[in-house]
């Protein structure tokens, strides 16, 4: 993230009081390197209740035809779609790096 | 030329009034709650078309008028003390989203022990949160900055909140006769706030967004520029404004300075009762001066540099503490404004008027016959001077 700070805009350049003039520009900040549990599916299990597509504050599951994936790009991985999970369908595992 | 009688509270209200504001949010606390009772009067009489939000405390009336501005509305708000320190957390959000809301404050102490009369110490304690810091010395100044504040706090160079402060009690609850002027050329000297960019469910925008190691600094820069902005435009809507009214403003005031050789620099109410001390002792043939501080943030350095540097000695009060420093709030600004000047004046601080402790003008010439005496021999006998404390 702030590998290289230099080549990023001055303050001059920028838009007044951090404002941010293009909306939804939060799917552009990739927040998926925050996290040290990783949701796993199980696709077997799963029932696509979509308990976990509601509850998820990242908006980071992903509706299939028959189950749910992770965007794991964004998934901060806070375990909430475990949680509510009916069908113990999610499992949290540590991040290995 | 209407002459009306008016508090220093009083005397906002009507600014504000005549300012056409969109919103005030408010709560109230002695002795600024008369600023906005008169104002919430000229709503229920129909003489405003202004939303009037009622809130909680002051940490909401703050964040309200946050929000309000965000939409493009003129907004004022008002506080003292308790409240001030409470807004706190809000002040530097106001400043970091670059709202021109304009706050009247009526400075009181902090407690504890608890106290409701007038001292600095409530905005000298918010003095590093971002907002450009005017003190009024009596209820026409405080009519006039009102005014002023609008329309500083709205340049496009600017863009930032303005405090009017007054100091509490004595100016903030004591009539006097306050020149006004028409609504009309109000209209014509503070026009439709045009702001730089809207709240718009139409065309949205992100506020308040996170701001990490990568940018945060860049934003906190832009602020400083504005800040550094707001000299140009005070003397540009200074003069606009003498032209109207005939009364000049600008960065601070001075009396007698042409030739004193030891001078007082204060901030508010006092600096009346210094100008009436000095000017029996110029008759006396003492050569002392005054120097008012109108504009506190940004601090006019340049200004109060040139000011001062060609007297002997000067005396900086202070109606506040910082406690461990080395000198209170306006000293260090002072010792830092001279600190170039190659036979930079002898400097000693003088605090003053806690809690509201009373001011005479006795103590006042005290104060000169001090700074008289250190101009003589050259030598600074008390670094702090604690006026009218019991030992």
């Amino acid at each position: 993230m702030t590998s290289n700070v230099n080549d990023k805009h001055g303050w001059k350049s920028l838009p007044m009081g951090a404002v941010l003039l293009d909306a939804g520009s939060s799917v552009k900040y990739k927040t998926g390197d925050w996290r040290a549990f990783k949701p796993i599916v199980d696709k077997e299990k799963c029932v696509n209740c979509l308990l976990c597509w509601i509850y998820c504050p990242d908006s980071a599951i992903i509706r299939r035809e028959k189950w749910v994936d992770v965007n794991y790009d964004h998934c901060k991985g806070c375990g909430i779609c475990a949680t509510e999970c009916p069908t113990k369908a999610i499992e949290m595992m540590e991040e290995q790096k | 030329m209407t002459i009306v009688g008016l508090t220093g509270d009083e005397a906002i209200a009507y600014a504000v009034k005549q300012s056409k504001v969109d919103i005030v949010a408010a709560y109230p606390i002695t002795p600024q709650t008369i600023i906005v009772e008169r104002f919430s009067k000229y709503v229920a009489d129909g003489e405003v078309h202004t939303g009037y939000v009622c809130v909680e405390s002051e940490h909401s009336a703050l964040s309200a008028s946050i929000g309000a501005s965000l939409t493009g509305a003129r907004v004022f708000t008002a506080t003292a003390s308790q409240g001030l320190a409470l807004m706190h957390e809000m002040l530097y959000i106001a400043s970091g989203l670059r709202c021109p809301i304009v706050m009247g404050v009526a400075n009181r102490a902090l407690s504890a022990p608890i106290n409701i009369h007038g001292d600095h110490s409530d905005m000298m304690g918010s003095r590093d949160s971002g907002w450009v810091q005017i003190y009024a010395e009596n209820a026409q100044e405080a009519y006039d900055w009102t005014l002023i504040a609008f329309k500083i706090a709205e340049d496009k160079d600017v863009q930032l909140p303005v405090a009017v402060n007054v100091d509490g009690f004595v100016i903030s609850h004591c009539m006097e006769g306050v020149d006004v002027l028409e609504d009309g050329a109000v209209d014509k000297f503070l026009h439709e706030r045009k702001p730089l960019f809207t709240v718009d469910p139409e065309k949205p925008i992100t506020v308040g967004a996170l701001c990490f190691t990568d940018y945060y600094f860049e934003f906190k820069r832009q602020q400083v520029e504005a800040m550094l902005n707001v000299p140009a435009v005070l003397d540009r809507v200074g003069k606009e404004y003498a032209g109207i009214t005939g009364r000049n403003y600008s960065f601070l005031d001075t009396f007698g300075m042409e030739d004193a050789q030891a001078a007082i620099i204060c901030l508010g109410s006092t600096a009346g009762t210094a100008r009436e001390v000095a000017r029996k002792l110029r008759a006396q043939g003492k050569k002392v001066g005054v120097v008012k501080l109108w504009l506190y943030r940004p601090f006019p350095t340049e200004e109060v540099s040139a000011a001062l540097k060609h007297v002997k000695a000067v005396a900086v009060l202070d109606r506040a503490i910082s406690f461990g420093a080395p000198y209170g709030a306006l000293c260090s600004d002072v010792v830092s404004a001279l600190h170039t000047v190659k036979e930079s004046p002898k400097i000693f601080n003088v605090i003053y008027g806690l809690g509201g402790r009373d001011i005479q003008p006795s103590d006042i010439e005290l104060v000169f016959n001090e700074a008289l005496e250190t101009a003589k021999t050259g030598v600074v006998k008390e670094k702090t001077m604690f006026l009218g404390v019991r030992e």
